[in-house]
């Protein structure tokens, strides 16, 4: 029992660090490619992700997205100059609300996947950038979706630190947003208006 | 009519120097005002109709339909782009348009795609955007919804280049209209559910995300890197911002 346990442990913990050591050498498409691939695949292989079971959703998100996306530096780039006016509390649940406001949308439009595939244009960097542009197409019935992602070199791969989805980053597209917000009622004000959002959404299942 | 014109563009230039990088929106007030009207027409009689249009239609009809207007704006992006002096391209959409009205039955299946022909969808804006016009101020139309100064001179030249406008019998034309409208209101239903869900204020997130995607369409989804003050930085990267921007050749003028 308890020997079995150490086996799979051990199994476990060489698995995590194949690709951890996969990543870092991975070229910043290839990983975009790769995690898009994996996404999709477990989207069309899962019944009741297509059926709209948010647990299973969340639970795909939470292993295959978010450990590959920069959370903290999505949201200060969001809240743009007011970042630095936020105490850490603040920075904590500004990050920590906006983050339930994206997962539940990108969780939504996985519902949607079908029979797309994704398709990677040509990279334009050099091989010592640490910031890279990744623009790819999502091909299915009907337009392609342009998909273009922001990444950053990490000390063991890479993230992601913005989204365009059809010509539209997701950061700039908030930043105007949140501004209003917070002139108008200040970073608590932007706050608690997140998370109204989220607690509408959740509501409504 | 020549007034009108004359008027017209007196009005535009007079909205194009108001929209400055301290005021992005000068007609807020008034977009707001109309911006509202429309979400109430939508969600009174539009959105209704396109989801009994989604909820009853079998989907290869839908699909038939939307080809049917997409074939008609592909011959006017042919148009568009030999205008924008993009001429392989510009054929590119001839060949789409010619292969799908003769082949897929006047543009009701879209052969073309599958031969590896791709939409370029390029409309009188864009062109005027290519040809260096300003944006201008951001406007709200009843019922069109998101434009600008410089898209609402292309709005009227490119309305002329829909199918109903060759055809005489008002009932018919009508009917062709309200059927594109529900067509493309269809295709827009997720997306818009979208937009409810994290538009924290839905009229500033629409118009956002409206002047980005059609920057971003003038220059083929690949526009230029804007000034941007509000950025923020990593602690190290400014340094290494500014080395690469001098090191890099200067960016072509469009």
């Amino acid at each position: 029992m308890l020997k079995s346990r150490w086996t799979s442990l051990i199994a476990t913990a060489a698995l995590v660090l194949a690709t951890t050591v996969a990543q870092a050498q991975t070229a910043p498409d290839a990983w975009i490619k790769q995690i898009s691939g994996e996404v999709i695949d477990a989207v069309k292989a899962d019944k009741a992700i297509q059926a709209g079971d948010t647990q299973r959703i969340l639970a795909l998100v939470n292993a295959k997205i978010l450990p590959g996306v920069d959370f903290q530096r999505m949201t200060s780039s969001s809240v743009g100059r007011y970042w630095r006016q936020a105490t850490p509390e603040q920075q904590k649940r500004l990050q920590e609300e906006f983050k339930t406001l994206l997962v539940r949308t990108y969780a939504g439009a996985l519902t949607q996947v079908k029979d797309q595939t994704v398709e990677l244009k040509p990279l334009r960097a050099k091989p010592e950038d640490t910031e890279v542009l990744v623009r790819s197409e999502i091909k299915g019935k009907g337009e392609p979706i342009q998909l273009d992602y922001r990444v950053e070199k990490v000390a063991d791969g890479w993230k992601i630190y913005d989204v365009n989805v059809l010509g539209v980053w997701l950061v700039e597209s908030y930043r105007a947003s949140f501004s209003q917000e917070i002139s108008a009622s200040g970073i608590d004000g932007l706050i608690s208006k997140l998370a109204e959002k989220n607690k509408a959404a959740a509501a409504k299942g | 009519m020549r007034r009108a014109t004359a008027a017209l563009v007196c009005s535009a230039v007079v909205l194009t120097g108001c929209a400055t990088a301290q005021r992005p929106d000068p007609l807020e007030p008034m977009n707001r005002k109309v911006f509202a009207f429309n979400d109430a027409v939508d969600a009174a009689v539009l959105k209704p109709v396109a989801q009994v249009y989604k909820a009853v239609l079998p989907s290869p009809v839908q699909l038939a339909v939307s080809n049917f207007f997409g074939n008609v704006k592909d011959a006017w992006s042919a148009v568009n782009l030999f205008l924008q002096g993009r001429f392989a391209d510009g054929l590119s959409d001839v060949m789409r348009f010619g292969t799908n009205t003769v082949f897929g039955f006047a543009g009701v299946m879209d052969i073309a795609t599958e031969l590896g022909f791709e939409r370029h969808g390029e409309d009188f804006g864009q062109t005027l955007g290519r040809w260096g016009v300003p944006t201008g101020a951001y406007i709200v139309w009843p019922i069109l919804g998101p434009s600008t100064v410089r898209d609402s001179i292309g709005l009227p030249v490119d309305m002329k280049a829909t199918p109903e406008s060759v055809v005489s019998v008002s009932l018919t034309r009508n009917t062709m209209t309200g059927l594109r409208l529900v067509s493309t209101r269809a295709g827009l239903l997720s997306a818009t559910g979208l937009i409810d869900d994290i538009a924290l204020d839905k009229y500033t997130f629409v118009r956002n995300a409206y002047l980005q995607r059609r920057r971003s369409l003038v220059y083929d989804g690949n526009p230029p890197d804007e000034e941007d003050p509000d950025a923020m930085m990593p602690p190290e990267a400014p340094a290494a911002a500014a080395e690469s921007a001098a090191s890099a050749p200067a960016p072509k003028a469009r």
